[in-house]
Formats: C-alpha cells, sequence, structure tokens
C-alpha cells in the first residue's frame, strides 16, 4: 500500500535504497512516500511567491531599453505627471556595487545613466506604486534617451569572447590518415526557453536592522544570498533570502533570480516598505535566459569497419550580452561533445562569445543537449554512409570500462553506455522495425510527387520512422566544481526529539522534499514521516551548493546519508547500542540537539587540472539512450512524435515515480526543441515572445513516454546514485531527428525540425534550414 | 464598481468590482483563493482553469460581469466533502499516487479540466483525456502520469 503524507499515521520506509526493477508495479508509489507536498499542491493550498500576501505591499515593474545595443544619455521623466504616487529607482539608487555578481562582474542590475545597453529589454529603471493601474499609466511615460551603436548579432564575428576551451588528445593528422571515410558536418541549434509555468517571482521586504528578506520563486537561494550582499552591501545576516514553492525552474531559475531580487530590494529599501515583483508571461519570456544557441563543426574520421579514428570538433557558443554562467556552460557543452565514444584522436575547440542579445543561461542539460545533437547526427549519418545500422555502429564505439576520454579520464566504474543502447534497442525492437521503415521509404522513393524525392506515394499520407540516440551526462559539477562548493548539508536531532534534514536542495518539482527524508529514514531506521525537511530559508539551512547539474540526490544526498549515519552512530554510542528509533527521543530529553554538519569531501581518486583541462571532468557520467517512433506527414511534413523508449542509467533509483517523473519531463522538453521550440529573432531581439507564438508541447503533442531506469552505481556516493534530472533532455532530440530521416530520408540539420525546414530539405533546398552549410565530403571513398 | 453574486464552491459570493475585471483576480485577490493560478495571462496555459456551470473556462479571459449569479468550482472546492474528512478526493489521490502533480502550479487548472472530463462521463481511453487537457500546459510531466492519473479514476475498479 502507499504511504500517505496526507494522513497522519506510520508507514516505514520499507525499502532499502537498492530497488529491484522487477519488482516495481509501473506507475504507482507502491512501497515509495507519496510526493511530501503532493496533497498542498492538490488542493491549492500550496503558496507560491505570488500567492504570499503581505499587507500594504506595492508593486514593482522594470522599465526596459528597446534598443539592442545604445548609450543611455538620459532617462527623461513626463513633467506633466505627478511622480510622487511612485518610488522611481536608477542605477543611482543601489546602495551597494552595481553588479549582479556571477561568474564575471559584467552585468548591472541597472544601466547607468553614460553606460551602454547592450540588449533589447534590458532593465534601466525601477518603478513601484500602491497599485497596478498607476504603474501601467506612468510606465510610457518615462523616456529613455539613447544614442544607437551598432549591435553584434553574430556569435561567430563578435570580438568579445567570454570562455575558450580547446581538449586535445592522440594525433589528429595520424588519426584522419588511418581513416577510411572522412566526414563533415555542420549542424546549428537555437534558444529555448525553459517555460517554467510559474513565471519568476519576487517580494522584497526590508527588515528591521537595515536589511531584507527576499520571498521568492528560485532554485539557488545561496546565489540570490551572494548577489543581495554584494549589491546591497549587506552582511549574512542581514540579507535573508527564502525559496517559496516554486512552480518549475529547469535552469531558468539558476541564475535569473538575482536579478529580479535584486530589482524588487532596491525598490523596497528605497519605499520602505515590501515590493513584490511578479513577471508577466510576455516579460519573463522577452527579457529572462534561454539555452545558448550554438554552432557545432565536426570532422570526423571512421575506418571502413565504422571504428572512429578521428573526431575534430567546434563548438561556438552565444552567450548573449551578459556572462552568466556561459563558460560553465560551454564547458560541459564541449566535454560531451564528442559523444558516449571512443576515439584516440581528437581535438575538441570551444568559444563563446557575447552578442546584443538578452544574456543566455542554464537550462537542463547546460551545454550538453547542443553538442550531444551534433555528436549523434553525425554518428547517424556516418551508419548511413557506411551502411552499418545506427546501434551497430554505437555498439561498435561507445565507451566501455577502462575507455579514456577526451581529457585523459579513465572509466575505472559505473559505465552503462552499452546497456542503455542494448536495453533501448530491444525494447523498441529496433532493428526490426527499420528494417520494415526503410523497406517501405525505398517503395516510396521515386515515385512521389517530387522525381527522386520521398514525398508521398499513392494512398500513403504519412511515413513512420524510427531513430536511436545515445548521451552521456557527467554526473555533478564539472572539474573541480564540487570542491570550490564545499558544500555543507545537515541532519538534526532537536532538543525536543524532531528529526530535521537541512539542505538549501531546493523542491521545484523533482522531489527533494521527498527523498531526502526518505534517504534519511532508510539510514536512521525511522519511519519516513518522522523525518522533517527544513525550509529553503538561509537564516535556517547552511549553503549546500545550487541545486542545479543534477547533483541534488547525487551530491547533496551523498550528504545527507553521510550525515545521518554519523547522527546514528553518535546517539546509539551514547545509549549503549540501543537501535536508534528507540532511543533517539530520550536522547535529545537527556542531552538536548544533535546536529551534524556534513562537508563535502572529494571524491577519492578524482583529480582535473583547470588550467590544462585534463583529468576527471566529472566523478562519473550517467548513461542514456533513446528510440523514437514519428509519424511524418509527407503533404504537410508535421512530425507526430508517436512515442520515445527512454533508456536512463541514473546509478541508483531512489524513488521509482520521482525518477520517471524526471525522464519523461525531460524527455519531452527533448521532443518539443526537436520538433517546435523557437525563438525568432529579428534586431536582437525575441519576435515570439509569448505563449501564443513560442509552442511547447501539449499532451496531444506528447508522445507515449516508455521509461527503462538502469542503476549502475557510483562507488563514490554512499548510495551509489548519480542524477537524473538532465540525463533525458541529452538524448530524444537527436533520436527524433534521426527517425524524421529514418521516414523521409532527410538530415535535419538545425533545430527545431519544423515542417518549414522539413518541407524544404525534401524539396532539395537548403540541407534543412536557413543558415546551415552542411557538407558531406567524403575524402576518400569507403572501401 | 458594481456588484456581482455567485457561487463559488458552494458558497454565496458578492464582490463589489469592475464589470471587467478578470475572475481570476476576483477569485485570488478579493476572495483569496489563491489555488487558481496564473501562467500566462492570455488563455494559453489553462494554468487558471476553473469550471463556471461546470465547464472548464480560463479564469484570465473572463471578465466578472459574465459570472453574475452562476457557478464558479475551483481547486479548493474539488473535494469538499473529501476535505473535510481531512483527505483527497478520487482524482486529487491518483495524481498524487500516480506522480502526476511535480512543481504543482499547472496542477490546479489540469485537475479541473480533468474534472470536467469525468463528470461529462469521460472514460480512461488516452486519446480523449488527451484532448480533455490539451488547453492544460504542463511542463515538469510529459504528461504520462497525469494520463495515467485520469485514466485511473475514469476506470472503475470493480
Amino acid at each position: 500500500m502507499p504511504t500517505r503524507t496526507l494522513t497522519p499515521g506510520v508507514e516505514i520506509a520499507e525499502r532499502a535504497l537498492v530497488v529491484d526493477p522487477g519488482q516495481r508495479v509501473p506507475g504507482r508509489a507502491s512501497g515509495f512516500p507519496l510526493r511530501r507536498e503532493g496533497p498542498a499542491k492538490l488542493t491549492g493550498a500550496a503558496k507560491y511567491t505570488d500567492d504570499l500576501v503581505f499587507p500594504g505591499a506595492w508593486y514593482g515593474i522594470t522599465i526596459r531599453s528597446t534598443e539592442a545595443r545604445a548609450k543611455l544619455l538620459a532617462i527623461e521623466l513626463d513633467p506633466d505627471v505627478d511622480w510622487s504616487r511612485v518610488i522611481i529607482a536608477t542605477a543611482d539608487d543601489i546602495p551597494g556595487e552595481n553588479i549582479v555578481s556571477m561568474i564575471k562582474d559584467d552585468q548591472p542590475l541597472l544601466v547607468p545613466v553614460g553606460g551602454e545597453i547592450r540588449h533589447h529589454a534590458e532593465p534601466v529603471v525601477l518603478l513601484a506604486a500602491a497599485d497596478r493601474e498607476t504603474l501601467r499609466l506612468l510606465k510610457g511615460r518615462i523616456k529613455l534617451v539613447t544614442e544607437p551603436l551598432e549591435p553584434v548579432l553574430d556569435p561567430e564575428r563578435s570580438e568579445h569572447v567570454f570562455a575558450e576551451y580547446e581538449v586535445k588528445r592522440g594525433d589528429l593528422d595520424l588519426g584522419f590518415a588511418g581513416a577510411d571515410l572522412i566526414l563533415e558536418g555542420e549542424y546549428r541549434v537555437g534558444h529555448q526557453e525553459q517555460l517554467y509555468i510559474e513565471n519568476n517571482a519576487m517580494i522584497a521586504v526590508p527588515g528591521g536592522d537595515g536589511g531584507i528578506v527576499i520571498h521568492g520563486s528560485m532554485q539557488c537561494p545561496y546565489y540570490v544570498h551572494k548577489a543581495l550582499k554584494r549589491a546591497l552591501g549587506m552582511d549574512s545576516v542581514q540579507a535573508r533570502v527564502i525559496q517559496e514553492e516554486t512552480g518549475g525552474g529547469f535552469g531558468g531559475k539558476e541564475e535569473f533570480p538575482s536579478v529580479l531580487a535584486l530589482h524588487a530590494s532596491v525598490l523596497a529599501l528605497k519605499a520602505r516598505r515590501a515590493v513584490r515583483m511578479i513577471y508577466e508571461r510576455h516579460e519573463d519570456i522577452e527579457a529572462t535566459t534561454k539555452r545558448h544557441p550554438a554552432i557545432v563543426r565536426h570532422r570526423t574520421g571512421v575506418t571502413k569497419d565504422g571504428v572512429l579514428v578521428a573526431q575534430d570538433i567546434e563548438v561556438i557558443m552565444d552567450g548573449g550580452a551578459y556572462c552568466t554562467l556561459t563558460p560553465v556552460v560551454l564547458s560541459r557543452g564541449l566535454l560531451h561533445a564528442g559523444g558516449p565514444y571512443r576515439c584516440p584522436n581528437v581535438r575538441l575547440r570551444g568559444k563563446a562569445t557575447r552578442t546584443n542579445t538578452p544574456p543566455n543561461g542554464a537550462f537542463r542539460g547546460f551545454g550538453a543537449p547542443q553538442t550531444e545533437f551534433a555528436a549523434e547526427m553525425q554518428m547517424n549519418r556516418v551508419a548511413e554512409r557506411l551502411g552499418i545500422s545506427p546501434a551497430e555502429l554505437r555498439r561498435r564505439n561507445v565507451y566501455k570500462l577502462k575507455d579514456t576520454t577526451p581529457t585523459g579520464q579513465v572509466l575505472r566504474e559505473s559505465v552503462a553506455g552499452e546497456e542503455v543502447l542494448e536495453q533501448g534497442v530491444a525494447a523498441a525492437n529496433f532493428e526490426r522495425v527499420r528494417e520494415r521503415t526503410s523497406g517501405e521509404r525505398s517503395e516510396r522513393l521515386g515515385s512521389g510527387t517530387i522525381p527522386s524525392g520521398s514525398l508521398r506515394a499513392g494512398d500513403h499520407r504519412t511515413a513512420t520512422g524510427i531513430g536511436l540516440a545515445l548521451a552521456w551526462h557527467g554526473a555533478g559539477f564539472t572539474g573541480s566544481g564540487e570542491v570550490y562548493l564545499a558544500s555543507v548539508a545537515s541532519v538534526e536531532l532537536t532538543a525536543d526529539g524532531r528529526l530535521r534534514v537541512l539542505t538549501a536542495g531546493t523542491e521545484m518539482g523533482q522531489g527533494t522534499k521527498t527523498v531526502f527524508p526518505l534517504m534519511v529514514a532508510n539510514e536512521l531506521g525511522v519511519p519516513v514521516d518522522w523525518v522533517e525537511y527544513a525550509p529553503q530559508d538561509t537564516a535556517e539551512v547552511l549553503d549546500s551548493g545550487p541545486t542545479v547539474a543534477s547533483r541534488t540526490v547525487m551530491v547533496v544526498g551523498g550528504l545527507v546519508i553521510l550525515a545521518a549515519r554519523k547522527l546514528k552512530a553518535a546517539v546509539e554510542e551514547r545509549n549503549a547500542g540501543a537501535p536508534f528509533h528507540e532511543s533517539f527521543r530520550d536522547d535529545a530529553r537527556a542531552n538536548g540537539a544533535t546536529r551534524i554538519d556534513q562537508k563535502f569531501e572529494p571524491y577519492p581518486g578524482v583529480t582535473f587540472d583547470d588550467s590544462t583541462y585534463l583529468g576527471d571532468a566529472y566523478p562519473a557520467f550517467g548513461w542514456a539512450s533513446a528510440v523514437a517512433t514519428v509519424e511524418v506527414d509527407l503533404d504537410t511534413c508535421e512530425v507526430r512524435v508517436l512515442d520515445v523508449i527512454a533508456v536512463d542509467d541514473v546509478g541508483k533509483v531512489i524513488h521509482p515515480i520521482l525518477c520517471e517523473g524526471q525522464v519523461e519531463g525531460g524527455t519531452l522538453q527533448a521532443v518539443g526543441y526537436a520538433t517546435m521550440e523557437e525563438m525568432k529573432l529579428r534586431d536582437g531581439k525575441y519576435l515570439n515572445d509569448r505563449l501564443a507564438t513560442y509552442l511547447i508541447p501539449t499532451a496531444m503533442d506528447a508522445p507515449h513516454i516508455r521509461t527503462i531506469l538502469v542503476e549502475a552505481p557510483y562507488s563514490g556516493a554512499p548510495h551509489g546514485a548519480k542524477g537524473v534530472g538532465e540525463l533525458p533532455m541529452d538524448v530524444a532530440a537527436p533520436a527524433v531527428v534521426a527517425a524524421i530521416h529514418d521516414a523521409t530520408g532527410v538530415w535535419i540539420h538545425d533545430l527545431p525540425a519544423t515542417p518549414e525546414r522539413i518541407l524544404a530539405a525534401m524539396h532539395g533546398l537548403d540541407g534543412g534550414g536557413a543558415g546551415s552549410r552542411l557538407r558531406g565530403v567524403m575524402d576518400k571513398p569507403a572501401a | 464598481m458594481s456588484a456581482y453574486r455567485f457561487l463559488v464552491n458552494g458558497a454565496p459570493a458578492e464582490v463589489e468590482a469592475p464589470g471587467m475585471r478578470r475572475l481570476l483576480d476576483v477569485l485570488r485577490e478579493d476572495l483569496g483563493l489563491t489555488g487558481t493560478k496564473e501562467g500566462c495571462g492570455e488563455g494559453e496555459c489553462g494554468a487558471c482553469s476553473v469550471l463556471l456551470d461546470g465547464q472548464v473556462v480560463d479564469a484570465c479571459l473572463v471578465p466578472v460581469c459574465q459570472v453574475e449569479g452562476r457557478i464558479v468550482r475551483t481547486v479548493e472546492g474539488l473535494s469538499l466533502a473529501a476535505r473535510e474528512r481531512g483527505s483527497l478526493d478520487s482524482l486529487q489521490e491518483a495524481f498524487l499516487e500516480h506522480g502526476a502533480a511535480q512543481c504543482g502550479i499547472c496542477t490546479p487548472g489540469m485537475l479541473m479540466a480533468a474534472r470536467a472530463y469525468l463528470d461529462a462521463g469521460g472514460g480512461p481511453d488516452e486519446e480523449p483525456i488527451r484532448e480533455a487537457i490539451a488547453g492544460n500546459l504542463c511542463r515538469c510531466t510529459g504528461y504520462t502520469k497525469i494520463v495515467d492519473a485520469i485514466a485511473a479514476v475514469a476506470t472503475p475498479l470493480d
């Protein structure tokens, strides 16, 4: 019977962390606790930021630039307006430094007069008033006087480089010399909007000590905390950040919330009252971060047997106007750019530059979906050229135990590329289906309305195709990231005998509030309902790092387990070995509170050199395959993704329902990326910055998603878990595009594979999209 | 400003408001029923779905003047009887057990769309369920578990 968290009662988390896949009942929470905050969300009782009431609070809005690049000469207030009813804040009102603290100090909270506007919709002035009607009326009465400057919109022409890396292994020339086939390709992916359904929202409340309390929607309370301290000139106590119920993040609430929290704070400090800043959807899409667009160029050498001998890969990412997290996004993208394949001779070159478009930032996958799309496209095209099945080509090249990656990392354990590949191939009956769909495609060839095309023949209005992709995803932060973060997570037995987990790990739908108590309950041998999860409030919890990079269960969860073990040992030792669950309440009465703060210790044997980019880029990798089946309308080229089989190795499944939920949701975001999600820009401005025009998949667009979870545990984490959130995002898009090729015979090199792009490709026009300059050269014919 | 009277979750409500004030704002701000969420404010996402005389509507597109004398049902009224017993109704229970709610921001609207489908006699087949919730965007789940949860309630257990 499922555990109920709604009704008080005792339900032992009877299963250990090891889950036998055979015992799972698909779709049910059998034996696992239900989502802890689920009842509140299902009854409407859960309070998201915009649901909170602060009596006397004012509303705040942002006046933004309308140019992509300009010098700000003056801010002019309409003299005919009575401005006494509003609070106006400009850069001059910022108490501390005019910097949104992130990797580089390049982004201001507000553009100062005399400064440079660097993107459309950049914040310049803030307004607050008691009611929204006043703001609506006065918003247009503030004029920004500017002198236009020529914007830079092409990341390849930008001279401002945010980051540049090169990774080399082996001898590229030697590798290509030994190749029987050399294939080049260029792939382009555009912006993608995270599109959490809850828009960014922050409420700033001035505190009595001259400080500020932030209530908001966010992934990383301590990022916001750090930004507040710097821009408001406050100490760690004066700045306090409380995460409220958060309606989705997907990376979009990793770094951007700092901007909005600072804006609300500047207004609140000047107005001396609480200020609410709740974005509307249009503003949220217009002004907040997106997934980085990328151009990825491959030159691949293979033997006639399909063995990779050389990979020369160039990645260019468009950072937008400010650095945000771009260097780290590029780094992860580049380190994943070769795909999960062994290759002795590799060169990876990556560059991210500044353009005058809104800043790009974190989004699930963090650079890897861009580069792995390109890697998988390239593999599929190699397979086609060699006449080898896409599954077989991967089988011959996928990393195995003890293989070495381009950074020189030896994969010592937890390598499940083969397993996820074989499971996907078997579950989808891939070879059999592909034989049928290829046969159907051959029959259509030449019989359609376009000579030699693959348009419909006779009564066949639609064509079906199947496609496969494989991916890897580095677990936790890249390189030395976790060492620098030095996270701390805590487990506490309070003086009144309660058990609490304290971390900065936020719940945004993925299940932190459910799995952390579950893991601790399992360690302590107590019912899961006895374990509380402390609020994500910087006044209560220590900095366990950001809730990003699929690191929560793996890294912070690992700390929580170690803390629980220490707590158990301490209490049992004090009580003559009596079991924890029998002794902890008496122990608290006798000894008061016991709190274990567990600090991150580097994973054993994991070293990375940030200067040379050599070593263990990640402690371990997660592995994933996806097999997609699509139906393409041969008249309109509309694509229906019918089915995706998603196989994901997460190390250890902590909670099967929540884990499947991550895979299903990530898979659909990838399907959207592949088929429909596209930001269109003109002069650096997003044109489709509304939900009516930026489309994400509905229930009617979503395929059946079948999840197969694989467990190849990582020994460095006490539970073996490697993370799950981002893995599915890396793999489904190339699988869908491969399936479109299987149905139509054309490769779509630029995402998304819209009907327009497919139609153009089927008519033999530009290879799959505007801007694509695809070359498939065979320097040497395959033998 | 005029006075508008209607029923919300079985209880009479009277609000003084401009006739064009959005039902969404009336519910959230005037009546304190914040379970209904705003996602886009232009009828695209369905986060603000409520039932008006049993039909699903986007509360962001309905002016309060159109609600006079009618019956509004929100997520807070989904399980009035069940809530008195401190528990969820069968649909909410199914969402919880199947993992159909993740971040939860689309959930109230999704539940209302599902309720309307079930009340109209909708069955457990997948296609009509997907059609019934096609106006409600979810970015977390991939919809699989939402469809499963609705189907489970539509299926008589014995």
